[in-house]
């Protein structure tokens, strides 16, 4: 039911509203295209529906009109297990800040979509789960961590560990919301090196939130959502 | 087993309140696994108290009064039954055994029994016959063998000289001084009332009653209540205890047991049991002196007044094993009707059962409130699930963002508390075994009660497995809350 199309963009969106009660509108998006592995800064302050969008493009929310079209695939014609299924099997996540779940090792962590989803586990493309975790782990300069517990990781630490969670299993999309906003400058701009080359190596499309603009000239693609958002137009001026 | 796994190391995570939440569990699995073990165990070691008697006949009274009275050596019994009544459905051709249980003595609060070899032959208890620690049954009249309680709390050693006192129930009117008898067997332990009783032959009581009465005046006396018990009891008033002096005068004595000529419901009246004696053992012949001599009393009753003396030579109960079980029931029925003297003859087993049912109330009480401490548990186990969970939306926020279902979480949760309600369930039921075994020991030997160790009987498994189903039901709750806000969450909890 989640079948890829190859050719299609990353993400496409066309005439979305979405609200959370009837009369209410959050997103008003006519259009949206992002292109496979492209690097994407979606800049946007707070209350522009940052959250909302993702939340669409993850497949957690569902409910509004027109077509949210990832990898080709419409999530709104989904129903919610299929979107469920469709985002563990495709699909990378980086939270704001606590990403991590605190009762299990930075190894468990990493492993989790993988034990989780029998689909994602079948993505590594031959490798172990070990390997995977261990190849990832290398990538972004954690892996002497593999085995701590994961209280005892600093903030930039822990995102390093998110960024491998989210990249295993070698999902098309990774989206990261504002993962950078509790690092101090240099450690954000070193955090972004290692993930964009991770994401590179695993050959997934990054769409990147943020409200810090300093970090946009990084991007290969810039979009702005109060320009594309019609409904947060308002609030906006 | 991935979601166990999570689950596990989730609860490991928030140990103190799991390790808590388990307790609390455990403690009320051990108050119901253990009030029902217990109780299924003292149930049967009640019941085992009397085993392989088919009839305990007493005189006429209440079945209870005859119960307590003989087995439990509580009550008074209500009277006395004539030697001769005794004899004569002694030879029953339904009766296989029986035992004689002469009442009304005892020493320093513990009863003294009157009876014969037949007792520790035939009388059975738990299905184990009485057996000695040391020495063995009494055989003379001089004899006394003790009871494992009687012999701790007094402190008596084999050959210990020991007097018995007239009445029983710590009120003792006056002692047998001029007969002491001497410890020839220490019982090993029963834990059933034979354990607080002393056992001698009712030669012995009849010769200690006789010298009473003679007021010690003939010091050769003791040899002659041994070798003619028969004779001797033509002054004994008050032989099976107060009510039976009282009662003695009035009615028994008039109707002779084969006077009255046998109703036609009673059927055959014993047939003279001469013949039969031989085959009941050594100490029997004793008794079939007496027994033969009784008989002779009663084709010369009516003639003297000292013969009626006679019929005072009474036992107060005895006990009755029948040739087969089937005829247990009809016998009983004879012995009820029987119009030569007033019996009750009761089937131990019912009446035990009848007895306990009267417990059973007790035991009910202790059950519900057994069951409220369960349902406190879960209702703790609820609220400590339920009260985590709002520091957990974002954890299961992240398990939703790498793909876990809402039913995912639902499962976790769920499974989460039926975890810890199977460990509640295992820490109770070893903790029961561990009380029992530490608590076994004090407790036999401060109330001289067995408390067998059973493995876990069907209803505790059935109580085990509603607990730890309940356990898993009541996940449900913090599950659905999970569910509900994990829909609305999302990816970004409002934390």
């Amino acid at each position: 039911m989640s079948t890829i199309h190859a050719d299609a963009p990353a993400i496409r969106l066309a005439d979305v509203r979405f609200g959370y009660r009837p009369g209410q509108q959050v997103l008003d998006i006519p259009a949206l295209e992002i292109a496979r592995g492209a690097r994407v800064f979606l800049y946007g302050p707070s209350g522009s529906g940052k959250t909302t969008l993702l939340g669409l493009i993850a497949g957690v929310l569902a409910g509004g009109t027109g077509r949210v079209e990832v990898l080709g695939t419409d999530l709104a014609r989904l129903g919610g297990s299929a979107r469920d299924a469709f985002r563990a099997q495709h699909l990378g996540y980086i939270f704001q800040m606590f990403n991590l779940i605190p009762y299990l090792s930075v190894r468990d962590n990493i492993l989790l979509p993988t034990r989780l989803d029998a689909q994602r586990a079948a993505r590594l493309r031959g490798q172990s789960p070990a390997q995977a975790a261990t190849e990832l782990a290398e990538g972004l300069d954690i892996l002497s961590l593999l085995d701590q517990p994961v209280t005892e990781l600093s903030v930039g630490q822990q995102q390093r560990v998110a960024a491998a969670r989210a990249l295993i299993g070698y999902p098309e999309l990774v989206v990261a919301d504002e993962p950078t906003s509790a690092l101090d400058a240099d450690r954000r701009e070193a955090f972004l090196r290692l993930l964009f080359a991770s994401c590179e190596r695993v050959g997934a499309t990054l769409v990147f939130v943020s409200h810090d603009q300093a970090l946009a000239p990084l991007f290969s693609q810039r979009v702005s959502l109060p320009d594309i958002n019609r409904a947060a137009r308002p609030a906006a001026a | 087993m991935v979601l166990l796994s999570l689950a596990l190391k989730s609860l490991r995570n928030r140990l103190l309140v799991s390790a808590l939440t388990v307790l609390s569990i455990a403690l009320s699995v051990t108050l119901l696994v253990g009030v029902e073990n217990v109780r299924a165990g003292v149930r049967d070691s009640f019941a085992g108290t009397i085993r392989g008697t088919d009839l305990i006949v007493g005189a006429r009274g209440g079945t209870m009064q005859v119960l307590m009275s003989t087995v439990f050596g509580m009550a008074t019994p209500a009277g006395g039954i004539t030697m001769g009544t005794y004899e004569q459905w002694k030879a029953h051709p339904a009766i296989k055994w029986t035992i004689p249980y002469s009442l009304g003595d005892s020493h320093r609060g513990f009863r003294v029994i009157g009876t014969t070899s037949e007792f520790f032959e035939h009388y059975r208890f738990r299905n184990e016959r009485v057996t000695f620690a040391e020495g063995g049954a009494p055989t003379g009249d001089t004899d006394v063998a003790i009871g494992h309680d009687v012999a701790q709390r007094l402190g008596y050693r084999m050959g210990q000289k020991i007097v018995v006192a007239h009445g029983t129930g710590g009120v003792t009117f006056s002692e047998h001084q001029a007969h002491p008898f001497t410890v020839v067997g220490i019982i090993a332990r029963t834990f059933t009332p034979i354990d607080r009783a002393l056992y001698v032959t009712l030669a012995g009581i009849e010769a200690m009653h006789e010298l009473e009465e003679s007021g010690g005046a003939a010091p050769a006396a003791p040899p002659a209540g041994a070798t003619a018990p028969g004779g001797a009891p033509l002054v004994m008033p008050g032989a099976s205890g107060p009510p039976a002096g009282a009662t003695a005068p009035g009615g028994a004595p008039l109707v002779m047991p084969g006077s009255s000529g046998p109703p036609a419901q009673a059927a055959p009246p014993p047939p003279p049991p001469a013949p039969k004696k031989p085959a009941h053992g050594e100490e029997g012949h004793e008794h079939v002196d007496g027994d033969e001599h009784d008989h002779d009393d009663e084709h010369a009753h009516g003639d003297d007044e000292a013969e009626h003396d006679h019929d005072d030579d009474k036992i107060t109960a005895f006990f009755v094993g029948t040739q087969t079980r089937l005829e247990t029931l009809r016998l009983q029925r004879e012995m009820n009707d029987d119009t030569r003297e007033p019996l009750t003859a009761i089937v131990p087993g019912v009446a035990l059962a009848e007895l306990w049912q009267g417990v059973g109330n007790a035991e009910v009480g202790l059950k519900v409130v057994a069951f409220f401490t369960v349902l406190i548990g879960l209702a703790g186990m609820l609220v400590s699930l339920y009260s985590s969970l709002e520091a957990r939306r974002r954890e299961m926020a992240i398990l939703r963002a790498v793909g876990a279902r809402p039913s995912t979480i639902v499962a976790l949760l769920v499974l989460e508390s039926g975890v810890l309600a199977v460990l509640g369930a295992a820490l109770g039921v070893a903790l029961v075994y561990a009380g029992l075994s530490l608590a076994q020991g004090p407790v036999e030997d401060r109330f001289g009660l067995l408390i067998p160790i059973r493995a876990l009987g069907s209803t505790e498994w059935m109580y085990l497995a509603l607990i730890v189903i309940a356990g898993f039901l009541v996940g449900l709750v913090p599950a659905w809350k999970a569910y509900r806000s994990s829909l609305v969450d999302g990816l970004s909890p409002r934390t």
